[in-house]
């Protein structure tokens, strides 16, 4: 009778690695996380628009009506990726997500403090192979290193009021992600 | 065989425990790290590397994509300031200034983070649009029936969760007090 609290001690040991090891396993085994949610909508390395999220259907749950939204899912594997989205009237804002959703980076219109956003994304690798000239002469150029070879941009304009909604999905419209081409 | 019982015991016991502490874990969303004003709560280390593996896993089961750091910041309220749960056969009303952000959204969804149908489809309320008394301050009320000034209809659902964005704010990035403030006030006016 004397082992059971021993036992159950035991079990509360395990039940604590259990917890732990299927908190910190989650993100890999999550079929319907936002990445696997877009695959099926987003080509790889493209810009694409998403449907404003209404009543009856959402990409994403807790997506903010007010933006016009386009995502642009990457994939490192074949180079660098180059990205341009020109700002709207009101507010825009680009956020990079790791494969696993974690917010690596963000940015918007103000900081970027120009016309159009424009970035480089690389993985830490592609950034150490850069040839040093090049990062001189572009020292104007925004480099974000992504920890994970693929990703999401999402891209977000504000429309103040509905009516500038068709305004806030037209900026987004010109924004533009794709590989560049390897260096000769 | 009292062995082989023990053990059988011990691991079904951790099993239970261990998968139920998870599960409730992610569907409370439970994370480190967060910010209370009044009745808002949010999680501004959920938008950047430094996410916590609780909020990384309630995420990755959702689906969802949290607020980047750079961005803003999001802010949830399941109750109103004295404590009520948000009914949606009651009325409440937010009532403030505008908190310091270059913009800001509040968005009605169902605790899962779905729209809620109404018929004037109208889920929330952007700081350009929100009509203000001339002092500045704005008054929405959020509840079953047509209101005068700023309604946001709740569809009479059962259970309803307001999340107040803020972009590009200061708010959430630098403060780890409560005093950056204030955020609006939410109180319950009746119930039908």
């Amino acid at each position: 009778m004397i082992r059971v609290p021993l036992w159950i001690l035991g079990a509360l040991l395990l039940a604590g690695i259990v917890h732990l090891s299927t908190v910190l396993a989650m993100p890999q085994a999550a079929t319907q996380d936002a990445y696997s949610r877009l695959a099926p909508l987003a080509p790889v390395n493209t810009v694409v628009p998403l449907a404003p999220p209404t009543a009856q259907a959402a990409t994403m749950p807790f997506m903010d009506p007010a933006f016009a939204v386009a995502v642009c899912r990457y994939d490192l594997s074949s180079g660098a990726l180059k990205l341009n989205a020109p700002v709207s009237l009101a507010y825009t804002s680009v956020t990079f997500y790791t494969r696993n959703s974690v917010a690596y980076y963000a940015i918007n219109d103000r900081a970027a403090g120009r016309r159009a956003i424009e970035l480089d994304l690389m993985t830490a690798e592609q950034h150490a192979e850069m040839p040093e000239e090049e990062d001189v002469t572009a020292a104007d150029r925004l480099i974000i290193e992504s920890p994970t070879t693929t990703g999401l941009i999402v891209l977000r304009a504000l429309a103040p009021e509905p009516g500038l909604m068709a305004m806030a999905r037209r900026a987004l419209a010109g924004a533009q992600c794709r590989i560049e081409q390897a260096q000769q | 065989m009292r062995l082989f019982f023990g053990s059988c015991f011990t691991l079904l016991l951790a099993a239970v425990i261990g998968l139920g502490a998870t599960w409730l874990t992610l569907t409370r969303g439970v994370a480190f790290g967060s910010l209370t004003i009044s009745g808002w709560t949010a999680w501004p280390k959920s938008g950047s590397v430094d996410i916590d593996p609780y909020a990384r896993a309630t995420i990755a089961r959702t689906g969802e994509l949290p607020i980047g750091t750079g961005d803003g910041v999001a802010f949830y309220a399941h109750t109103d300031d004295a404590g009520n749960s948000f009914d949606g056969r009651c009325t409440f009303v937010i009532s403030g200034m505008s908190p310091a952000a270059r913009y800001w959204t509040v968005t009605l969804y169902d605790p899962e983070g779905r729209l809620v149908a109404n018929t004037i489809g109208r889920h929330g309320f952007t700081s350009a649009e929100v009509v203000r008394d001339a002092g500045g301050r704005f008054a929405i009320n959020v509840g079953p029936r047509a209101r005068p000034g700023n309604w946001l209809p709740s569809g009479g659902i059962e259970n309803f969760v307001l999340v107040w964005r803020l972009y590009d704010t200061p708010i959430g990035v630098a403060s780890r007090t409560t005093k950056e403030g204030p955020m609006p006030a939410v109180v319950r006016k009746g119930c039908a």
